[in-house]
């Protein structure tokens, strides 16, 4: 034990400690120590010398833990990068063949059992599980970063205001229809973004993203501008959840004898999300299985091998944004009937970032991995309302330490070996 | 005609800011192949420290022109710097050789610290500075006149002399030479005994410091800002390093002007609701077309 004690150098660890500090005096003196106050400004220096001792503390026990052989030992294990898909034996058993099932059913039963509160909580969350899931086609399976993926989740949403207004569209005809026009425009996207690749995809996209955005903001004669337009409830085979029906419809409470509650179109909502969710979680999986899947996955990890073994690179990427960008759509639909109102405001590049955060901190390409960070990062926040403030910070930071620490996630993505079957021509 | 002058005036003093900023891109870009996506943000936190320089000049009592300008330029520079410096050391060196995609990851994570640590602080309404230099240069054009503001004028100076000493250090100076032989091959570089790590750093100060000049001259010159800022103007400052060749000096510069001109004529004869959709769309039309930007080389691929 001695012997170990002797090696760290506390003095090192000291003179870290005052650069971090000194350092952290110059950073955050003027933005925290000094607030604005109209031309004037206040001081609060209680704040920075929190701040800063907090950094030097922070600072010192790194200093110290690293020069410790533990410490040593977790520098070289996470100096290491973890790359590629962790393959499982061929005939590997999931534990997840008894949690899906259990998992599904106790998602069933979750509307009859919870408030209205938590049933409006639990539906945003599915909504970013849908979200996390397209995106993470295009980022997690694909590897093509798109930062603009609120543009399709703003064309579901206007999609289905605009249908309702223009052409007197419902929910349920505008649920396909808003996909289909949300992987055109993924496809117009996908065009002319296949010339490049990584920092430039990312800027384009993000430029795109916020290109539908202005519109959506400045062309007031057709989306009202920022003042947003309504959307329309889902209906149960014609039945609306109202409590007056327009004309020619009869209320969902009233068909069934049963008296009325503005949970109902929720607790609707949340059933039909949850069977879209399903769903498009068996196509994933299924995609993933298939060879495009692979492709993408091949793409991801060396695209000029994958062109000189003759692959149609165009058609696997354009493939990956326009399932993604369809999937965005749906999540789009469900948020404006959900809320009943669609306003630019809600798609910011913001909500692309929160979407990204979900698909890096779950593990990319991880179905499991996105599906526990959607809910997470949506959940939480609502649930711990103190620190909501706090949660774009968070956010930010969670993706810095996630890139250094694990870059592939917290759930690392799998996939089933596969065996060579008995019989076969040796 | 003289509205057609009067936004190429405009558009000249926005489009030398937009090029101070280009430069932190081409930079970082050209001497680690990435887009540091947290630099429109550092224009943003000099915007801030700009107005805090000025508030606490004017409370020790500081008030003569020259004084408070160049109190402000040094105050915010250096802070910025610092800025700079703290993010490649906290954001990109632990992910030195790591995937791209991790890289620009973690870039838009400083990216949302930086706007959040902000708007935490400082609260989320619109802040803004004193004017501190008012008056205007009038030409009579026609029927009508084209005003120079002295603050315009100041800017086209400001900005001019800021990528002229620029330009000095990285052609003339040995740390300039060291620069470019990192930018051309880190490995040799490394090989032949300069320190790589430390001139990365330091690109991303020079990249920080010319960004924190674009953020004193325009906070001077609008007055008003807040915590988003950086987004906008870093994307467009990203729009003319691409313009003009991404990894090329006088490309940032040459991409800044011709863009800020451009934008400026597109929101006075067309429509000023419409001039960012006008930026991003000319971002993707180049990138379709040129994506080696008019004075860059083009990209080679490697396996």
């Amino acid at each position: 034990m001695s012997q170990t004690m002797t090696n760290i150098d506390y003095k090192k660890s000291i003179i870290d400690a005052v650069i971090a500090g000194l350092l952290a005096l110059i950073v955050f003196g003027p933005i925290v120590g000094i607030v604005l106050d109209g031309y004037d400004f206040n001081a609060e220096p209680q704040r920075l010398i929190g701040i800063i001792a907090v950094v030097m503390a922070g600072r010192f026990v790194a200093s110290v833990f690293f020069q410790t052989p533990k410490g040593a030992a977790f520098l070289y294990k996470h100096s290491s990068k973890d790359d590629g898909v962790h393959v499982l034996a061929a005939d590997h058993k999931s534990k997840l063949r008894w949690i899906i099932p259990l998992t599904i059913v106790i998602a069933l039963l979750v509307p009859f059992v919870a408030s209205k509160y938590i049933l409006t909580v639990v539906i945003l969350g599915l909504i970013y599980v849908l979200l996390g899931l397209g995106l993470n086609i295009v980022v997690g399976l694909a590897g093509l970063l798109d930062l603009g993926f609120v543009g399709f989740y703003a064309i579901g949403a206007y999609g289905l205001a605009l249908g309702y207004e223009y052409l007197g569209l419902g929910f349920w005809s505008m649920l396909p229809i808003a996909a289909i026009i949300a992987a055109i425009f993924g496809a117009i996207l996908g065009f002319p973004v296949l010339r490049m690749h990584g920092d430039y995809l990312a800027i384009v996209t993000l430029g795109f993203g916020e290109i539908i955005r202005l519109v959506l903001t400045n062309w007031t004669e057709v989306t009202q501008g920022p003042n947003g337009m309504n959307a329309p409830l889902p209906s149960f085979f014609g039945m609306e959840f109202k409590r007056r029906a327009s004309e020619g419809h009869v209320p969902f409470h009233e068909f069934f004898g049963i008296p009325y509650s503005s949970a109902y179109k929720y607790i609707f909502i949340y059933l039909v999300l949850l069977l879209v969710v399903l769903g498009v979680l068996y196509v994933k999986k299924r995609l993933t299985k298939m060879p495009i899947g692979r492709a993408w996955e091949a793409l991801r990890e060396d695209e000029i091998a994958c062109r000189s073994l003759g692959l149609n690179h165009v058609l696997v990427k354009l493939s990956a944004f326009m399932i993604g960008a369809s999937t965005g759509g749906l999540a789009g639909v469900f948020f404006a009937t959900y809320q009943g109102f669609v306003n630019p405001s809600s798609f910011t590049f913001f909500e692309s970032a929160l979407i990204l955060a979900i698909v890096v901190l779950g593990g990319m390409g991880s179905t499991l991995g996105v599906v526990i960070a959607a809910f997470v990062l949506t959940v939480a926040p609502e649930l711990l309302r103190e620190f909501a403030d706090y949660r774009v910070l968070a956010f930010g930071m969670l993706m810095v330490l996630m890139m250094i620490w694990k870059p592939r996630g917290l759930v690392r993505m799998t996939r089933t070996g596969v065996e060579q079957r008995e019989g076969n021509v040796k | 005609m003289d509205i057609i002058l009067q936004q190429l005036v405009n558009g000249l003093s926005l489009g030398s800011v937009y090029g101070l900023i280009a430069i932190g891109y081409t930079m970082v870009y050209g001497i680690i192949g990435m887009i540091n996506f947290a630099h429109g943000d550092v224009y943003m936190v000099s915007a801030y420290v700009t107005a805090i320089a000025i508030a606490l000049l004017s409370f020790f009592g500081i008030e003569s022109f020259p004084v408070v300008i160049l109190g402000t330029l040094i105050f915010t520079i250096f802070v910025t710097g610092v800025y700079g410096w703290v993010i490649e050391r906290v954001a990109y060196r632990p992910l030195r050789g790591s995937s791209r995609l991790s890289i620009l990851i973690s870039a838009i994570g400083m990216s949302l610290i930086l706007q959040n640590y902000v708007q935490l602080s400082q609260g989320a309404k619109q802040q803004g500075v004193p004017t501190l230099l008012s008056g205007a240069i009038r030409f009579e054009v026609g029927d009508g006149f084209v005003q120079l503001t002295y603050m315009k004028l100041f800017i086209l100076c400001a900005s001019f002399i800021g990528m002229g000493v620029l330009t000095y250090i990285i052609q003339k100076t040995k740390l300039g030479r060291m620069c470019r032989a990192t930018q051309q091959d880190p490995k040799m570089a490394s090989i032949l005994g300069i320190d790589t790590d430390k001139i990365i750093s330091t690109v991303f100060v020079i990249g920080a410091t010319m960004a924190a000049l674009a953020g004193v001259l325009v906070t001077l010159d609008y007055g008003g800002f807040d915590f988003y800022v950086g987004f906008i103007i870093g994307i467009k400052a990203f729009t003319a390093a691409v313009l003009g060749g991404i990894g090329s000096l006088p490309g940032a510069m040459l991409g800044g002007i011709i863009l800020g001109l451009s934008e400026a004529l597109f929101a006075g004869l067309i429509s000023s609701d419409y001039k960012d959709v006008f930026s991003f769309s000319l971002l993707v039309i180049i990138l379709i077309f040129r994506p080696s930007g008019l004075l860059g080389k083009p990209e080679v691929e490697k396996v």
